[in-house]
């Protein structure tokens, strides 16, 4: 116990202290920001080339002006169109837009023209288009004699409230289903990610041990089992104490970036919001989300998703200890030893994004049964409320599978660090865990 | 004398292949003793069965009289002949956790990482990471993690492999003062001509097999093959060829091989007889080096050398 106590404190603190951990914790967030920055940057990016259109409105659809939009300005002329091709170079403008009458009322096809030297841009295509169909609706409601209002009313606007049967089932508004989906896929994805990153660094912390032969040294002071746990449980402090530290500088940094840009982080998402939402206001929608999250029973869902979360580490952890231990120097010849549990975790990934679709379905709830896909798949239900007896049994699984994988890996961990250059296949593995 | 250790009928397989086949030896209390053996004999694979790494399919091994249990590996230093430490770590914390996952207190780490290090001009290394220090140094530390905890048996695999001349002397020394202390010391190697100059005694590993295990100058006695070596001024007389039987013959010396039972008073004044005139003559007891090559040559081997 006091030998695991040391190997715990070593396995933390040399990494912990490690210049390389505080640039990764530091700057991640940083990373992050800068991230948000550049992406809402992006979306905001409108073209500065200034594009003048000369419009040839044969037709006469846009008999009401035609609107300019940032950097794109409209004329309307009457110069003829050969003229106007034959001195287009003498005029200021990029491209002519000629646009015929509307031969029939219930035609829906519309072809017009737009002359030009340059190609026709993905940005400004669409934009030519907006207008046209505009001003045509324009002319066929007037022509055709049509109520504006009455049109409007086609347009049925749907929103499906979930109501209670008996009254303890929590069903929350509309908005709760959408906000449960993002929470259930934010924690999959936060589970997916650690796995990865800090099995892997168990199985490469393993390695060098084997490679640097220390391991020898150690195995005739510790037994390799509290060896092995020692290094998983003190990587796994390493990734608390990091996940801790981005929980508090991610939020930060964000508040920070708004504060220095001043763009809102919910309009880029609200831009693939669902339609009913599209139309409210912001602010009453960020109070809404904001009463909706408060709503979640989070007493429940976070001390569930850390034990799913300690669970699924300490499942793969072990996994990863044990593949390290039976690599060679080489780590590229040992890559193919991953995969076995390299596909699970993705698998479960994937099952996670249906799962969040319908939680309560067949293949979702199985898989949060299945102790190598619960970690990951379990979390993203939580939000849903599953039944009590499901979680239980998932639990139970999870941690019966727990204790047999470390146990397992501990018997490949303790032959697989003392032999050497030697390629090692499954096959093999498995036998070493039935040795004497 | 008694016994530090005592391997009993050891037998260790992996998979289908032998690697301690039935070994049986004792290492008396406070000797240096040599386990030697060529490369792949099974000495590291006996080692790592006496420092609790692995456990015996069949025997026994005793420590101090008792059977291996967990709080052995406390009274044991085990050098590997595949040296290593962790690169980033600091030389004085690096002692301290070997030392204390020995058993030690923090405080006795402290001041045992502190002695030894002083003792070795390295205290100003204290808080340099280890891979800044060259192999050497590396070395030296490597041993002092050995010895921190003062182990009552210390093992040492291959200890001078890549050591220069100067620290194979320093770590010599200290060898032979924590002999003089009291500790029992294994010394595992295939280079015999170390062994000869350190050791008290010694058991011969071959295939898995322990094939030869006594005291230093009892198993040269043993060995030996009754030649005498014989330099001489002037030429040898002719009738000597008739009267003794040569078996090498150098420049000024001859090599004389004797009947069992002969000893320097009984051929002396043979020799003197011929009227050869002696500048030396002494028995040639083989060294270890020969009668390493004479056992663990396979039966082929002997058979091709008598053609």
């Amino acid at each position: 116990m006091q030998q695991l106590k040391l190997i715990i404190s070593r396995e933390y603190w040399t990494r912990v202290r490690r210049k390389s951990f505080l640039v990764a914790t530091l700057v991640t967030p940083l990373a992050f920001g800068i991230f948000v920055v550049v992406v809402n940057y992006i979306l905001q990016y409108k073209s500065a080339e200034t594009v003048r259109i000369a419009v040839i409105d044969e037709g006469g659809i846009f008999a009401g002006g035609i609107a300019d939009e940032d950097n794109i300005y409209f004329k309307l002329i009457t110069t003829d169109l050969d003229s106007l091709k034959t001195n287009f170079a003498d005029f200021d403008y990029d491209g002519i837009l000629v646009t015929p009458a509307l031969g029939d009322l219930n035609q829906v096809r519309y072809n017009a023209k737009y002359y030009t030297n340059e190609k026709l841009t993905l940005a400004l295509e669409p934009i030519l288009a907006d207008r046209l169909r505009t001003a045509l609706r324009k002319q066929k409601i007037a022509q055709l004699n049509l109520d504006e209002r009455s049109l409007k009313a086609l347009d049925s606007q749907i929103d499906i409230e979930p109501a209670p049967i008996s009254p303890e089932s929590m069903v929350g508004t509309p908005l709760a289903g959408r906000i449960a989906a993002v929470i259930g896929m934010v924690m999959a994805f936060f589970m997916y990610t650690t796995v990865f990153i800090y099995g892997m660094m168990v199985m490469r912390s393993v390695m060098e041990e084997k490679t640097s032969r220390i391991v020898e040294v150690m195995i005739s002071s510790v037994r390799p089992f509290p060896l092995m746990l020692g290094k998983i449980i003190g990587v796994g402090l390493v990734g608390l104490t990091q996940v801790l530290a981005w929980a508090i500088l991610v939020p930060l940094m964000l508040i920070g970036v708004n504060l220095l840009f001043g763009f809102q982080m919910d309009s880029s998402s609200l831009a693939d919001a669902p339609p009913e939402l599209a139309g409210m206001d912001t602010e009453l929608l960020v109070a809404q989300v904001m009463t909706e999250l408060g709503s979640f029973n989070w007493w429940l869902i976070l001390p569930l998703f850390l034990l799913y979360f300690l669970g699924g580490y300490f499942m793969y952890a072990a996994l990863f200890a044990a593949v390290g231990s039976a690599m060679g120097d080489d780590l590229g010849e040992g890559q193919s030893l991953t995969i076995p549990i390299t596909i699970p975790v993705i698998l479960a990934f994937y099952i996670t994004i249906a799962a969040i679709q319908s939680p309560n379905s067949g293949l979702a709830v199985w898989a949060s049964f299945f102790p190598l896909f619960s970690p990951i798949v379990m979390p993203s239900r939580l939000p849903f409320d599953p039944p009590w007896w499901q979680i239980t049994i998932s639990l139970l699984l999870l941690l019966g599978t727990c204790v047999g994988l470390i146990w397992l890996s501990g018997r490949i961990y303790r032959v697989g660090i003392l032999l050497y250059g030697k390629k090692v296949t499954l096959w093999e593995m498995g036998k070493w865990i039935f040795r004497k | 004398m008694t016994n530090i250790l005592e391997i009993k009928n050891v037998t260790k397989r992996y998979g289908n292949k032998i690697a301690v086949d039935h070994v049986s030896l004792s290492v008396p209390q406070g000797c240096i003793f040599g386990l030697l053996g060529p490369n792949g004999a099974g000495k590291t694979s006996l080692i790592r069965m006496i420092t609790t790494i692995t456990r015996p399919d069949t025997g026994q091994i005793l420590l101090g009289g008792e059977a291996l249990h967990g709080n052995h590996p406390r009274q044991i230093g085990y050098l590997p002949e595949e040296r290593g430490l962790y690169k980033k770590m600091k030389v004085g914390e690096h002692l301290m956790y070997l030392g204390q996952l020995k058993g030690l207190s923090r405080k006795t780490a402290d001041a045992a990482a502190r002695r030894w290090l002083e003792k070795l001009d390295l205290l100003d290394r204290w808080d340099h990471a280890v891979e800044t220090l060259s192999k050497g140094l590396q070395q030296q530390i490597q041993f002092i993690a050995t010895v921190i905890h003062e182990p009552r048996l210390l093992i040492l695999d291959e200890p001078f492999s890549g050591l220069d001349p100067v620290n194979t002397n320093r770590l010599k020394a200290e060898i032979r003062l924590l002999h003089e202390q009291g500790v029992s010391i294994i010394f595992s190697t295939h280079r015999m001509e170390q062994v000869e100059e350190i050791c008290e005694y010694i058991a011969l590993i071959n295939v898995g097999k322990n094939v030869l295990q006594g005291e230093v100058n009892e198993v040269r006695e043993r060995y030996k093959q009754h030649h005498f070596q014989l330099s001489y001024r002037g030429d040898l007389p002719d009738s000597f060829a008739d009267q003794f039987q040569i078996v090498a013959n150098g420049r000024q010396t001859v090599t004389l091989a004797g009947k069992a039972g002969d000893n320097a008073n009984v051929l002396l004044p043979q020799i003197l007889g011929t009227g050869v005139q002696i500048q030396a003559f002494a028995e040639v007891l083989p060294s270890l080096n020969d009668i390493f090559i004479q056992v663990v040559r396979t039966p082929q081997e002997a058979a091709l050398e008598k053609i």
